[in-house]
């Protein structure tokens, strides 16, 4: 185990504490957790989560920039919101699946929403974005002093929002709005229904429905993320966390010492980091061969490659 | 002085925007000037305005290849300085000048400006409209660093400014449209919304987490593709993110 798992301080397996959040977590309630307890400590004012389209209907104010197609019902759409309550992020609670642009909201966080340090959750591409922000301002006046916490999450890749509704509505019969809960684990698919029902679709299926875009990424477990966290290589309603920033290690410590979280050492949980570092390398070498096949994509003209 | 790099600054057809950006690093430019810059000549904020032999020169706007001063000015610049640096929209892509066709008052004649990349050779470019005062705040220190650092700082800042050095071996449009064309059409789009934060216009939205710009809108100023993760990424640098803003941070306190 190397630099497929990036940078870090501290790994654990950890859930919330909270039954409340834990009803409407994806898994272990981490991301939640953390953002409810920066809120109550005034580490953050707000946060960049996705919600859904339904919420966003309910609090335009909240919603920006991603308007297509509004008037259309469409559940499982993530929007990008800037929330400031417990209780929108619980409402915004979850993983959905498809691709919500959550650092579109960067700047305005800091601009007509007010906040002077913001939270913001998102795949390791966006924490890549995150950084480079900070690094290279190019139009992000004033923002990176204001990011106060960068969750990230694993990815193994996103798909576009059709690619979802295909998913479950062709190839897993269901009805979106029928759908309960939606995971990516243990080599499949999953669509928990509403009413009880489960279909299991083999990943194999799902590959041709990944967004394109995500066959260059080099990152599996958010290497930039202050904190990064995902269900791999925990036991089922638990999280593996990776703290990686000095900002990370304190708002952690705060709330671990706050008992927002109980926590086993990830060396005794089963399937442990092995399993995290195997998925990392696969991606990593499956994609790091994409990158390498785009230089000869044509005949004498190659692709482009973003990595400098 | 000796440790200092000489610093010019060159105005041509910008609306004063990036000297603005540039005086709002506040005490953090007073730090600046104080400890790492001598600043030769500036227009607005300096006593000596024409062009003098630097290391670094910065110029501002674009270049209006009818005004025989402007013209005469910047290569006056690029034989004089060693490093120059477009600052700004106007200066690396031609911007909203792209737009004018002249007959303005008091020099009607004046209707043709090219980014200055298309008259003299350029080394770094500091994109945005306006660049962000951080931005430039990076890029000095840097440069500093590269000019007077160690081995260590040296190499760390060749790092930095490489991706910048190389945006200015691109060329001299960037726009929406490098967005589709380099970004979203070559399969590299992820959706994370980069574009549409750093617009200083509002021109792009998000449709399906994917970047929809009203083109009609966009400026040209060349945020949007050069924020972009997939436009360009250094591994290198961005993975010491934490690091180097310390020691950014550090050099200004």
């Amino acid at each position: 185990m190397g630099a497929e798992l990036g940078k870090y301080k501290t790994c654990v397996s950890a859930r919330s504490t909270d039954k409340e959040i834990l009803k409407h977590a994806q898994d272990g309630g981490i991301v939640t957790s953390l953002f409810g307890f920066a809120l109550d400590e005034g580490i953050i004012d707000g946060a960049i989560v996705a919600a859904t389209k339904e919420f966003a209907h309910k609090h335009p104010e909240k919603a920006m920039m991603d308007n297509s197609n509004m008037e259309f019902h469409e559940p499982w759409r993530p929007i990008p919101v800037v929330i400031t309550t417990k209780a929108d992020l619980l409402a915004a609670a979850g993983t959905k699946y498809n691709l919500s642009p959550n650092v579109s909201l960067i700047k305005e966080a800091t601009r007509s929403f007010g906040l002077d340090k913001v939270g913001i959750v998102g795949t390791p591409c966006q924490m890549q974005a995150i950084r480079k922000g900070q690094l290279y301002p190019i139009g992000l006046r004033d923002v990176g002093a204001s990011i106060a916490l960068a969750l990230g999450i694993f990815c193994m890749e996103n798909f576009p929002y059709q690619s979802i509704l295909q998913l479950v509505e062709d190839h897993a019969a269901m009805k979106m709005e029928a759908v309960k809960k939606m995971e990516i684990g243990k080599g499949k698919f999953w669509v928990y229904g509403k009413r009880g029902q489960v279909v299991q679709l083999p990943l194999k299926v799902t590959h041709k429905y990944e967004q394109p875009g995500c066959h260059v990424c080099l990152d599996y477990v958010a290497n930039l993320g202050d904190i990064s966290t995902g269900s791999v290589g925990s036991p089922d309603g638990w999280s593996t966390v990776f703290v990686r920033s000095k900002i990370g290690d304190s708002v952690w410590a705060k709330a671990m010492a706050a008992g927002c979280f109980e926590t086993q050492p990830i060396e005794k949980v089963k399937p442990g980091l092995e399993m995290v570092s195997k998925l990392a390398n696969e991606k990593i070498t499956k994609n790091k061969a994409t990158v390498e096949s785009r230089k000869t994509f044509g005949v004498g003209k190659g692709l482009r490659i973003p990595y400098i | 002085m000796a440790d200092k790099i000489t610093v010019g600054y060159t105005h041509l057809s910008g609306c004063t925007g990036c000297t603005v950006a540039l005086a709002d690093n506040y005490g953090g430019l007073l730090t600046l000037l104080d400890r790492y810059v001598d600043l030769k000549y500036m227009p607005t904020l300096a006593d000596a305005r024409h062009v003098q032999k630097v290391d670094v020169s910065f110029v501002e706007g674009s270049c209006c290849i009818n005004d025989k001063l402007a013209v005469e000015e910047l290569k006056e610049t690029r034989e004089k300085s060693t490093v120059v640096v477009a600052i700004g929209g106007c200066a690396c892509y031609g911007n909203i000048t792209r737009f004018s066709r002249g007959g303005q008052v008091n020099q009607p004649q004046h209707e043709a400006f090219l980014p200055i990349g298309d008259v003299i050779k350029v080394d770094v470019y500091i994109p945005g409209c306006a660049p962000t005062p951080q931005m430039i705040r990076n890029v000095a220190v840097m440069a500093y660093l590269l000019l007077k650092g160690t081995k260590e700082q040296k190499d760390l800042a060749t790092a930095f400014l490489k991706p910048l050095m190389m945006a200015a071996q691109r060329g001299t449009t960037a726009c929406f449209c490098d967005l589709m064309t380099e970004v979203i059409n070559q399969g590299l789009c992820m959706g994370c919304g980069s574009c549409a934060a750093a617009c200083p216009v509002r021109a792009i939205t998000h449709e399906y987490g994917k970047p929809q710009g009203v083109r009609d809108l966009c400026i040209k100023c060349g945020a949007c593709y050069n924020q972009c993760p997939r436009s360009w990424f250094s591994f290198d640098v961005v993975e010491n993110y934490e690091a180097i803003n310390e020691a950014i941070m550090a050099a200004l306190q």
